[in-house]
């Protein structure tokens, strides 16, 4: 009696673990095994020509923010990386509060017109972001670059003389990563004001609240959700852009993604290359349970 | 001292017949038309002078145009043409958040993310009030519409009565000139509905505000009102007390949509004023009350109401006709008569327990009321 009922509760547990398979199979070979394997890359020395030696070493870690001058051998803060971190840092901020501003108003002009339009003005936004993100970048350079379409129209209107250099600067990034990036804000935030119930609104002017303390006061707590979604939606993939930097950025303006790419490639320095990943996945969790904390704590307030 | 007494009240009298009730909202000629092919008229040239502490109520079927008048009251809306004013002030020119109105949607519309006290804060603290005064005036107001214990819930919390009570409360507590109220209780269940009219009449008397009240309910219209204005596509039908809308109803529609009416066709021999004699199907003349405006003769329509009517033998009756269905509801009897002429006539008679006159289906019978009871309707 005892062997058939442990002999069938074996049979179910393999059953069980049979239909897990799928699900584990992703984690532990797209999510959980790369990760890994990264992390024991940072700790190893680099292989001359690429690739990693089975050596332990800290050394990696050592220079995600520190190193060791050339001459005479004294210990210093990376101003390089540190200088590329607080731009990528920077430029992701910007990017997602620009994104929160344009991206806000477009949000609400959609969610308000007529049911029938909203699908259209919804495609007009999704149209670019299914169209190739080297594409779109190019696109942005071609209206930017010194002989592009804007300084063109600039100096035939006579408003300047010489091109303005536009491209590879921060703006060019954040113009990019902008463009890029603004429908992921928008389609959370379009989400979440669909939903909202307008006679809300209409019960704000109702109890004498300006256009500016119904937006403050009863929108804004409403699509919250939507907020925070989009702000993730944006500020998590601009913080390890690789494309837009490095096409609008020309090379001398890098940020994360660029730094890693660069260690894996020309530096050949495998394990700086892991370190910095994971550390730009620990900026991402930091910023991530900030944000989310502050969002949520944030109670609804009585003035 | 009995002198001084009846002098006193002379006084009162003199001084309360001095003392005009103000227009509180006036309307004129106020027109909605929205663009389309064809365009829609939402409300056409609609005219109605609202009183000080005036409980009215705009009544009638969806789509009538009473939304439209409450939406553009509140400043939602805005006509096409015509003038709207509250003390003579132009409320046209004022946007929603200026006018000295509040309203308590069909939804309610509470602000889901604060609690019911901080709903009922939400307009004073918008009106900038001091904070002492705002967390006065929120306890008045949560102990007006007895939800004090629940001053910290979440709005989602709390039943669809209390709901309604705290979109009341909100309404109330900026006081407002005029709270519009926009089909207020049609979320709630029958013994709720008519609890909560009990509870805005009130509410009404108490603060003295001007309560305009839209509802396509005629029975909520005709136990709450001062005064009703019926409307039908767009236009404003009749405007009266609800006994004037209930026994002096203007026009056929005003007959058919307040309460359950008979219609007979009947040819008008002569007016007097606004009492007229008409001839009935059957031959026999009865008086009936006219509109005032000078109906003309010949063909007219008589409206009588099925409990202003009774049944009884053929002979005894003004018009004779069979006994059809029989519908017993308890209170009274609902006796469905075909007449001779081929109208439907229903007779509404309460059940007594002494009743002993019984008839039943397909029996001859008489139908009777009494002179003067019928209203000559302008077809």
């Amino acid at each position: 009696m005892a062997d058939l009922s442990s002999a069938a509760e074996t049979q179910a547990s393999r059953r069980r673990w049979l239909l897990l398979a799928p699900a584990l199979f992703i984690l532990v070979f797209a999510a959980a095994g790369p990760l890994l394997i990264t992390l024991v890359y940072s700790f190893l020395t680099p292989g001359d020509y690429g690739g990693v030696e089975w050596q332990a070493s800290w050394q990696a870690w050592f220079n995600v923010v520190m190193e060791r001058d050339i001459f005479d051998d004294t210990l210093g803060w990376s101003d390089a990386h540190l200088s590329i971190f607080w731009r990528s840092v920077k430029l992701s901020l910007m990017t997602t509060v620009l994104c929160l501003f344009f991206g806000f108003p477009t949000a609400y002009f959609i969610a308000t017109r007529p049911k029938k339009q909203r699908d259209l003005w919804m495609l007009l936004i999704i149209i670019p972001f299914w169209t190739n993100l080297l594409i779109r970048t190019f696109a942005v350079v071609e209206l930017i670059r010194a002989e592009g379409t804007v300084n063109t129209l600039l100096i035939w209107l006579g408003i300047i003389d010489t091109p303005i250099q536009m491209l590879f600067t921060e703006f060019s990034i954040l113009l990019g990563m902008v463009y890029v990036y603004l429908p992921l804000m928008v389609l959370p935030l379009y989400a979440s004001m669909e939903r909202l119930d307008f006679s809300l609104v209409e019960a704000g002017y109702d109890l004498y609240a300006t256009r500016l303390k119904v937006l403050r006061r009863v929108i804004l707590p409403l699509v919250k959700p939507g907020v925070i979604a989009g702000s993730i939606l944006v500020f998590v993939p601009s913080l390890g852009a690789y494309v837009t930097p490095r096409v609008m950025g020309g090379g001398n303006q890098l940020m994360i993604g660029n730094l890693i790419e660069l260690q894996f490639g020309q530096g050949r320095n495998w394990p700086l290359g892991a370190a910095l990943s994971i550390t730009l996945l620990a900026i991402v969790m930091v910023a991530l349970m900030a944000y989310v904390r502050a969002a949520g704590n944030q109670e609804p307030h009585r003035v | 001292m009995v002198f001084a007494q009846v002098s006193g009240d002379v006084e009162k009298t003199i001084t309360g017949g001095t003392l005009k009730v103000a227009t509180a909202i006036s309307v004129r000629n106020l027109r909605k038309v929205y663009p389309g092919q064809p365009p829609v008229v939402a409300l056409a040239d609609a005219s109605i002078d609202i009183k000080d502490n005036e409980f009215f109520t705009l009544l009638g079927p969806s789509g009538c145009g009473k939304t439209t008048l409450l939406r553009m009251i509140a400043g939602f809306e805005h006509p096409t043409a015509g003038s709207l004013t509250m003390h003579g002030e132009n409320l046209l020119e004022l946007p929603p958040y200026k006018r000295p109105v509040n309203t308590v949607f069909q939804s309610y519309a509470l602000f889901p993310h604060l609690t019911v006290a901080q709903n009922i804060s939400f307009g004073l603290e918008m009106l900038g009030k001091p904070k002492a005064e705002i967390g006065r005036t929120v306890d008045e107001m949560m102990a007006l519409v007895k939800m004090t214990e629940m001053a910290d819930r979440q709005t989602g919390q709390i039943s669809g009565g209390q709901q309604q009570r705290v979109a009341l409360a909100r309404a109330l507590a900026p006081k407002p000139r005029v709270l519009l109220l926009d089909e207020p209780l049609s979320a709630l269940d029958f013994k709720l509905r008519k609890d909560m009219q009990l509870e805005l009449k009130r509410l009404q008397m108490e603060t003295g505000i001007t309560f305009v009240f839209v509802t396509h309910d005629q029975e909520e219209a005709l136990t709450m009102s001062d005064r009703i204005a019926v409307m039908n596509a767009g236009e404003i039908r009749q405007i009266g007390n609800p006994r004037q809308i209930y026994d002096q109803p203007a026009e056929r529609f005003v007959a058919d949509f307040i309460g359950d009416t008979n219609f007979l066709p009947a040819e008008l021999i002569e007016t007097a004023g606004q009492t007229a004699t008409i001839r009935l199907s059957s031959g026999k003349q009865i008086a009936a009350r006219a509109a005032e405006s000078g109906s003309q003769k010949g063909k007219v329509t008589l409206a009588v109401r099925p409990e202003h009517a009774s049944i009884g033998p053929e002979a005894e009756g003004l018009l004779a006709g069979t006994l059809g269905e029989v519908v017993y509801f308890g209170t009274d009897t609902h006796y469905h008569v075909a007449l001779e002429d081929g109208t439907g006539f229903v007779v509404r008679q309460q059940n007594r327990p002494d009743a002993t006159a019984q008839f039943s289906s397909g029996d001859r019978v008489g139908v009777h009321f009494a002179p003067g009871i019928g209203q000559v309707l302008k077809d």
